[in-house]
């Protein structure tokens, strides 16, 4: 599933990324409010849809090699994280869905779960 | 072995509680092990183990030095700090022990998982820490290691 495929799933925003970066498939998904659990457990080209909008976000996805993240439940980034997003080039979705939803929607359509793919 | 050159040495100052800046040295990092053409998963493991330890000093610590050095077959980093050290280092390991305060939590840090993901990323680990002076953190990266699994060819 691409990007593109997934905004329309999540009925989402694209906050930071054009249509090229849309045109992504992420290996996998990942749906966590914890950092360092990001770190220790999703693979390279995941997706991760949090309810965090702090900068560490970003950089947390820049050190992951993560190809975007969803913002859950409406939840809006300051200006700080999407300026950081755009510099790292790292797209940025936006959902109202909550993270239980937004995550069991991705999963129905078939995107794998980080401890499901190599 | 031993005595092979460095490729390239880098050394840079870490603030404590410095929230905007957390990552910055990881970060550049990243963009010089990606110019040193290294494999991306070799790359990602050093940089995932790096930002655990920068993010330490950040939420830990009061400041300290990073130091990468790069090496043709390994990457070295030491990550030296002043801070009040880490009293019962077998504890600190524990995943899901984390003495990180409130402030820190909402930013999502303190899961109490950086120390043994530091562990799991690296070849080797190691701390010397002394309580009211400061914790040192030495990595070593080999590029020919198990733990990059098929890359390890590469
Ligand atoms: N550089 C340091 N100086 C002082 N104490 C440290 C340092 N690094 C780690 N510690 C202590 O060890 C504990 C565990 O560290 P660890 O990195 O595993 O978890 P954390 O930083 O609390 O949370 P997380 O890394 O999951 O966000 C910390 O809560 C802290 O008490
Ligand atoms: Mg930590």
């Amino acid at each position: 599933m691409t990007l593109k495929e997934i905004q329309d799933l999540l009925e989402a925003e694209l906050l930071v990324g054009g249509n090229d970066d849309l045109k992504v498939k992420p290996s996998s998904a990942c749906g966590s409010d914890l950092l360092s659990d990001v770190l220790a457990f999703t693979k390279e080209r995941a997706l991760l849809l949090t309810g965090l909008t702090n900068p560490q976000v970003i950089r947390t996805a820049e050190m992951s090699d993560l190809i975007g993240i969803v913002f859950v439940r409406g939840k809006r980034p300051d200006s700080a994280t999407l300026d950081l997003a755009g510099v790292k080039k790292i797209p940025i979705l936006a959902t109202r869905l909550p993270m239980y939803e937004a995550c069991g929607r991705l999963y129905r359509g078939g995107i794998k779960g980080c401890s499901e793919v190599k | 072995m031993e005595n092979r050159d460095p490729l390239f040495e880098v050394s840079r100052e870490i603030v404590g509680a410095d929230f905007q800046s957390a990552g910055d040295i990881s970060g550049e990092v990243k963009k010089i092990l990606l110019q040193a053409g290294f494999p991306p998963p070799f790359i990602r493991r050093i940089v995932i183990a790096a930002y655990e330890a920068e993010m330490n000093v950040v939420i830990h610590a009061f400041k300290g030095i990073f130091t990468t050095v790069i090496y043709p077959d390994k990457v070295h980093i030491v990550i030296d700090d002043e801070g009040p050290g880490i009293p019962d280092l077998e504890l600190a390991f524990q995943e899901g022990y984390s003495t990180a305060p409130p402030h820190v939590r909402e930013l999502g840090f303190g899961a109490g998982y950086g120390l043994s993901n530091m562990r799991k990323c690296s070849d080797t680990l190691k701390i010397d820490s002394h309580v009211g002076e400061g914790t040192r953190v030495t990595m070593d990266f080999l590029v020919k290691s198990q733990r990059d699994g098929a890359e390890v060819e590469k």
